[in-house]
């Protein structure tokens, strides 16, 4: 499951992130980005939701990553496609009975709607219209559908939490 | 023309555009042709920001085609004062006209509008997006002037908040044109709006330059605008780029004979009044191209096609 039985990157972590029975365990988010991959789930511990994450634990691939465990909670595709544009490589884990019964990797969608707020503040989105924000996702960064507003760097702050 | 709005000049394609001049040209050749084409239409008009030059012209052009226009006013006098959405004032005046025409100081006001409607809807200025009808009118006159093909353009002035700019540069791409682009550091061409030129030109025809002496003698068309004092953080950064952006007399001693210099207008002092009088200035032309080239689109957009397609296709059975 995840990095708990990955040996590539060793299992010293283990400790620190418990397994989940049933849920979503998202490996190799870039280290920081964590909390940030909760906001753009929308996951802020109010519903009661059981959520560990792991941050900057050593990685071979990525030096440091961050590890999100959601019990009871299985992301769907959609979900999943966003975090792409803050962890590009991740990978999902979608445990049952605490075993890995599905293993994907994220893939960027071609729209991102309703998820990030467009940071050009003479776009028509932010002035209190009824209309979702939408982003094209471009190879290296979004573009707002609105107002054309280009972003490359900083995505993570322009959740819409 | 395949579109039932028209919010950026991007959607263009090179048939269109000729479509649409084309259309103006015969319109401008003999507009008594078309005084009744579309009697018992309304357009409707809403600006949210001040306009003379845009506004009017649409009235004019839906008139000469034998409709008319309702008229939103000003915002002060609207429902917008009381908080309307534009969402919420679009939905409405669609249900009174055939056709709208926004201007906005929001950019992305006329797409978010678009996708409220059903009529056709014309963006005519969303913030320091785009104004694809200015774009119309000036392709006509450059074509007019000196033709679209083999075109050597210099745009200069604001070119960072200038909407007029940025529709002007997505529908040269169409044309075998290369733009250069004269302002001051602070007020280059946004970098989505280079992005996109790069993206459908492929970076060939363009070139940004920061005085306009090294390009001017290769122009055919200088293509001024305004630079909004407005936009600078202090007076003193303005002064120091303003007088370098100014058109007198002694500038285009350095020009070609046949340069034809265009401005959306208005002007404060960017061009000299003595221009005016000579063969190069062509931007009172280019205004009064607004009236045949916005009836040309007028009237593509409420052609009985365009309308047939609006109501699914029920004109074919």
């Amino acid at each position: 499951m995840s990095d708990d039985h990955d040996h590539h990157d060793g299992d010293e972590h283990e400790l620190r992130v418990s397994k989940i029975r049933n849920g979503t365990v998202i490996d190799h988010v870039r280290g920081g980005q964590a909390l940030n991959v909760l906001a753009i789930l929308g996951i802020d511990g109010s519903e009661g939701e059981e959520v560990s994450v792991g941050m900057n634990v050593p990685s071979d691939r990525l030096a440091r990553k961050d590890i999100v465990k959601v019990e009871g909670r299985e992301l769907s595709q959609d979900e999943v496609d966003v975090l792409s544009l803050i962890a590009p490589d991740a990978t999902i884990n979608i445990v049952r009975e605490y075993e890995v019964i599905e293993k994907h990797r994220v893939e960027p969608p071609e729209i991102v709607a309703g998820v990030l707020s467009c940071p050009n503040a003479g776009c028509i989105t932010t002035s209190g219209e009824p209309v979702d924000s939408r982003f094209e996702v471009l190879e290296d960064g979004v573009r707002c559908d609105y107002c054309g507003t280009i972003v490359r760097d900083e995505i993570a702050a322009l959740i819409d939490t | 023309m395949r579109h039932d709005h028209l919010i950026t000049s991007k959607q263009l394609t090179r048939e269109d555009i000729e479509t649409i001049l084309d259309r103006a040209a015969e319109i401008d050749a003999d507009p008594s042709a078309v005084a009744d084409r579309h009697t018992n239409t309304l357009l409707g008009l809403l600006f949210f920001e001040p306009s003379t030059r845009t506004k009017m012209s649409f009235e004019t052009a839906m008139k000469r085609l034998g409709g008319d226009v309702v008229d939103m006013g000003s915002v002060e006098s609207s429902s917008v004062k009381k908080g309307e959405t534009l969402a919420d004032t679009v939905r409405v005046i669609e249900g009174y006209t055939d056709a709208l025409v926004l201007r906005h100081p929001k950019q992305g006001s006329a797409t978010m509008a678009s996708e409220f409607v059903d009529v056709p809807l014309v963006n005519a200025g969303d913030g320091a997006g785009h104004h694809p009808s200015q774009t119309l009118l000036d392709l006509y006159t450059i074509r007019e002037n000196a033709g679209l093909d083999d075109l050597t353009i210099g745009i200069m002035g604001d070119l960072k908040y200038g909407r007029t700019v940025h529709s002007l540069a997505h529908a040269l791409t169409n044309f075998d044109a290369q733009q250069h682009f004269i302002s001051p550091e602070s007020l280059r061409l946004p970098r989505e709006v280079v992005y996109d030129l790069h993206q459908e030109d492929g970076g060939a025809g363009i070139r940004e330059h920061e005085t306009l002496e090294e390009i001017l003698p290769s122009l055919d068309v200088l293509y001024v605008t305004r630079i909004q004092r407005e936009r600078f953080p202090d007076e003193q950064e303005y002064q120091k780029v303003a007088g370098e952006y100014q058109i007198g007399t002694e500038t285009l001693e350095a020009a070609g004979d046949e340069l034809t210099i265009m401005h959306p207008l208005p002007r404060v002092d960017e061009i000299a009044p003595e221009i005016d009088e000579t063969d190069h200035a062509a931007y009172f032309e280019q205004a009064h191209n607004g009236v045949p080239v916005r009836m040309a689109l007028l009237d593509l957009l409420l052609s009985d096609d365009g309308a047939a397609d609006r109501r699914g296709g029920e004109a074919d059975e």
